[in-house]
């Protein structure tokens, strides 16, 4: 528990009712996490074991196709290994082998289930130890499910990272280490790595790491912060090696971010007059970049639909730093454990909804009539058209957001829709 | 097994949903995973529909595999019916759903739903985007088409056609529909029904009640098409009106088919494209070397007037519609070239470089090829991007579409005496052979070598606790990197003879994309002529041996 921020079970949305659906989803499944994933990490390979479906969902996930070089592909089951004419593990050996053969910078491959790969119950696991064992110590095979019928959008990263989680290396020193779990923007890890610096703190690492080949160590002295909240499986896996979680809200916002840097030197055993004097100027800075989105956003009505678990700690930060009121916030999983602190913050009464019937979610939100909507690209343009204004959701995701230099940046998200809608009325 | 990197075509899924939505009063019941509603976005993005398409996904997990699938879509169907109320109803699996074996077609039958239900078997292992569009395209038709039960009599009335093919999320459909449909209506041809575009199941049902169809995308119609003539005695049209000549070569075909006169409309017909080429500033297009690749329609038409409508040499054909790969290779004929029919892109990207063209006509992965390679280039063919949905009116067919097709195509090249000023003052700095055409921003295009541009990429060997100024998970959605090897010149292995450095410098001087020849056959020449070292008079004197 953070020693920060007391939490009473009897305030804010701790206890409070969700509403659980089942559907119709508008959302990703966790392939497209592999968008950000492996820009990420640099010297990392995707390799999708799937259908033209999935190699056409990577390419239009992100709005736009990503063209250069990239580091994920699609090995696209066809009918002749349905059919059993061709052997899928020679199959797939093959296309690996012709992969690395044509990019011998990779040191890491993710061989990535989907749903056709897991309904015929193709063993990925068992692929990657074998190619593993061939390609090692060049390059490390691991292998994750990213599928719709397993995983929802930004779960994939989950299942990433719990995957990496075995990979990293054991910690020889067991004096206590922070270690940031969750990919953040460079630009975010770099400026976290300066307060810390500043509080003192100089054992700390961040997972994923830019490079497959400096994966941090982790013992019992590791202690782990999250910087996502969609990261249950990865949190379990590293637990297992002996980390510690700490409980916190995600650095959402001045307040969120305060609370989250204040937990990590807590845990760190630095005294709070340092961690608050190291955070001093780029808190206050925040706060006052924040003032004019206020000003804008105040009593506006904001509407969730699910997507990528972040709704939780956005509306947070949205009713709190910014005075908006929550109408429904919808999240596709709700992990009450890890969001724990986020719920306790929220605004008591706030609806919350889990999973998604997406046709029941439109008619509720054209019942609220809220001044904006965040939503997915599938839904967004269709309720401009209806005279909302929207904020795509994946935005939420592609944009550096975390962080106190960030904060303003997250809620100028908010404001350019709603401005612009006035700008174009005028 | 097939390694992919960038697919032309969706699943045949997709192509039932592009039939779908530019339909009315149609729904569709895809048995499908979660995550396979990212196809709605295609629509609601790129193409910017201001309603979602008309698709209910059942979105199974994989708790429901163990359990009862098939319930799931049964309840889907049906609330899919109560809430839209549509007036005929698609079904069908997509790649994963497939898999599990559900029939949905069996399912929606057993429901014994008021409205016609059209089960799809699109084979997603199989088949792609186009092939799925048109056989969802023929099925609805066969479905939902009604036999005249006497032979049709014309009497005094006007002509009156189908116009077959548009679709939803096409390329220029909305466009080229009405150039085509002004046309028409111009000759003195009524409309019966356009389809898929517009049409709803009644639409369907009266296609009938028409003299002939004109088919403008045979990739989605052509199966429908041919359906018709056979069953409802519908001759069809086969010119694509693509360029001013085939669209004179269209207007005669349709009158024949109408048993009208077409030669007065041909007569005050309105196209600057021809006078244009003709014009002495076009003349710069001459023999430029165009390579051409997309859907088989679409490639087919840009060759021809590439080559007989500007000037241009074809030295490239090829199309990813192995579907029409025979008349792909017929018409690659015609140019003398071999065509390339394939939907791998490192494939296509490969022949381009190799052939060293000028202007690429091609889709938008052909685009961002040339981009690369810092060649000009247009976009001639799906798959569609947010551009090819532009604000104005800008079809591709008909006298207008050859209009466009010459500025879209133009545009890209370097202006008549830009070129010449370009060979004249080759050494200059800022005015060079590699600076990009002064209308197109002017800078030089840099090709970086791969290991340069990684060296740039990775500074980084701490993974912590060291600052980092260069964000790398970018701020945008849009991501595009300049790093690719340039393959237009290949390493200098293996040469017979040794280069002169006032020979090498003089050879810099020759046109980029016929340099490589220029080396080659000086070497040749050399060799042949036992020089052991090539001087410039080599080079000329192999220049003139060769241009005899």
């Amino acid at each position: 528990m953070s020693l920060v921020i007391p939490i009473h079970a009897d305030i804010g949305c701790s206890d409070a009712p969700v509403l659980k659906e089942r559907g119709q989803r508008e959302v990703f499944c966790g392939l497209t996490g592999i968008i950000w994933l492996h820009r990420k990490m640099q010297d990392a390979f995707f390799l999708v074991v799937g259908s033209r479906t999935c190699a056409h969902l990577i390419q239009s996930a992100a709005g736009v196709m990503i063209f250069a070089e990239p580091r994920f592909a699609t090995a696209i089951i066809d009918e002749r290994d349905l059919a059993g004419l061709a052997d899928v593990h020679e199959e797939l050996d093959r296309v690996v082998a012709r992969l690395l053969q044509r990019r011998p910078d990779i040191r890491l491959l993710f061989l990535v289930g989907s749903c056709p790969s897991e309904v015929i119950k193709l063993d990925l696991h068992r692929a990657a130890g074998r190619l593993s064992q061939q390609f090692m110590p060049q390059v490390r095979v691991l292998n994750y499910s990213g599928s719709g019928i397993e995983t929802t959008f930004t779960q994939g990263e989950d299942a990433c990272l719990a995957a990496l989680a075995p990979e990293l290396p054991v910690a020889t020193d067991p004096s206590p280490t922070l270690l940031i779990v969750g990919a953040l923007a460079d630009v975010v890890e770099d400026q976290f790595s300066r307060l810390l610096t500043a509080m003192g703190i100089t054992r700390f690492a961040f997972f994923p790491s830019r490079q497959s080949t400096t994966l941090p160590a982790i013992g019992p002295g590791t202690k782990m912060l999250l910087a996502q909240p969609f990261l249950n499986d990865t949190a379990k896996a590293l637990e297992a090696r002996g980390a510690e979680r700490i409980a916190s809200p995600f650095p959402l916002g001045v307040e969120g971010s305060s609370a989250w840097l204040h937990a990590a030197a807590a845990a760190m055993g630095v005294a709070k007059e340092n961690c608050d004097a190291a955070i001093g100027p780029a808190r206050q800075r925040a706060t006052q970049a924040l003032a004019i989105h206020g000003r804008a956003l105040r009593g506006k009505r904001i509407f969730f639909f699910p997507d990528s678990q972040l709704e939780i700690p956005l509306a947070r930060f949205l009713a709190r730093e910014l005075g908006m009121v929550l109408t429904e916030v919808g999240t596709p999983y709700l992990h009450r454990q890890h969001l724990a602190e986020e719920l306790a913050l929220l605004p008591a009464g706030t609806a919350l909804s889990e999973g998604q019937n997406v046709d029941k979610q439109l008619d509720r939100c054209r019942a609220f009539q809220p001044d904006i909507v965040v939503c997915g690209l599938g839904l967004a343009n269709p309720l401009e058209a209806e005279g909302f204004t929207t904020k795509w959701s994946i935005e939420l995701v592609f944009t550096p957001i975390q962080g106190f230099e960030q904060a303003a940046d997250l809620a100028g998200l908010f404001t350019r829709p709603l401005t612009r809608r006035t700008l174009l009325a005028a | 097994m097939q390694l992919t990197l960038w697919t032309y075509e969706g699943p045949p899924h997709v192509g039932a949903m592009r039939v779908a939505t530019a339909m009315r009063e149609v729904h569709y019941v895809l048995h499908a995973p979660q995550g396979d509603t990212y196809a709605d976005l295609l629509f609601t993005m790129i193409e910017r529909s201001n309603k979602r398409p008309p698709v209910t996904y059942t979105t199974f997990q994989a708790r429901d595999l163990g359990g009862d699938t098939a319930q799931l879509f049964k309840d889907a169907a049906r609330d899919a019916y109560e809430r839209f109320k549509p007036k005929a109803m698609m079904v069908g699996a997509s790649c994963t759903a497939e898999l599990i074996q559900d029939d949905p077609g069996g399912l929606a039958l057993a429901l014994d739903l008021p409205i016609p239900v059209v089960a799809l078997e699109l084979p997603a292992y199989q088949r792609k985007e186009n092939w799925g569009a048109a056989e969802t395209f023929y099925q609805m038709v066969r479905a939902l088409a009604v036999k005249p039960s006497e032979p049709r009599v014309r009497g005094d009335r006007k002509p009156r056609c189908n116009i077959l093919g548009p679709t939803a999320l096409g390329f220029r459909h909305r466009d080229d529909l009405r150039e085509i449909s002004h046309l028409l209506t111009q000759i003195g041809i009524d409309i019966n029904v356009v389809a898929p575009l517009g049409a709803s199941p009644a639409d369907i049902a009266r296609l009938h009640d028409a003299d002939f169809n004109v088919m403008l995308y045979p990739e989605v119609a052509h199966q429908a098409a041919s359906w018709m003539t056979r069953n409802l005695g519908l001759p069809c049209s086969k010119t694509i009106p693509i360029g001013a000549n085939a669209t004179k070569s269209f207007i005669r075909e349709v009158a024949a088919l109408a048993g009208i006169d077409g030669e007065t409309a041909l007569a005050d017909s309105q196209s600057r494209s021809p006078w244009y080429a003709k014009s002495v500033d076009s003349n710069y297009l001459t023999g430029k070397r165009v390579f051409v690749f997309g859907d088989a329609t679409h490639a087919i038409a840009a060759a021809r007037v590439a080559a007989t409508e500007l000037g241009f040499e074809v030295v490239g054909l090829g199309t990813y519609s192995r579907e029409f790969a025979r008349d792909v290779r017929e018409a690659a004929a015609l140019y003398g070239v071999e065509a390339l029919i394939s939907d791998d892109y490192l494939e296509v990207e490969e022949r381009i470089a190799e052939l060293q063209v000028e202007l690429v006509l091609g889709t938008q992965m052909e685009r961002h090829i040339a981009k690369r390679l810092g060649l000009p280039c247009a976009v001639i063919s799906a798959p569609v991007h947010v551009q090819d949905f532009p604000a104005r009116y800008s079809p591709q067919m008909g006298f207008e579409g050859a209009n466009v097709l010459f500025d879209t195509w133009v545009h890209p090249l370097m202006m008549g005496l830009e070129e010449h000023l370009i060979g004249m003052f080759r050494g200059d700095f800022e005015f060079h052979e590699d600076a990009a055409p002064s209308h197109l921003g002017g800078a030089a295009h840099l090709l970086q070598p791969r290991a340069q541009a990684q060296a740039q990429a990775q500074p980084h060997t701490q993974p912590h606790t060291q600052p980092q100024t260069q964000p790398q998970i970018p701020a945008r959605a849009v991501i595009e990197l300049p790093a690719q090897p340039n393959k237009q010149e290949g390493p200098a292995a293996a040469i017979p003879a040794a280069w002169a450095p006032d020979a090498e410098k003089e050879l810099r001087k020759i046109p980029f994309f016929v340099r490589g020849k220029a080396r080659r056959n000086t070497e040749r020449y050399a060799q042949n002529h036992s020089v052991p070292v090539i001087t410039i008079e080599t080079l000329y004197d192999a220049k003139a041996h060769f241009s005899r």
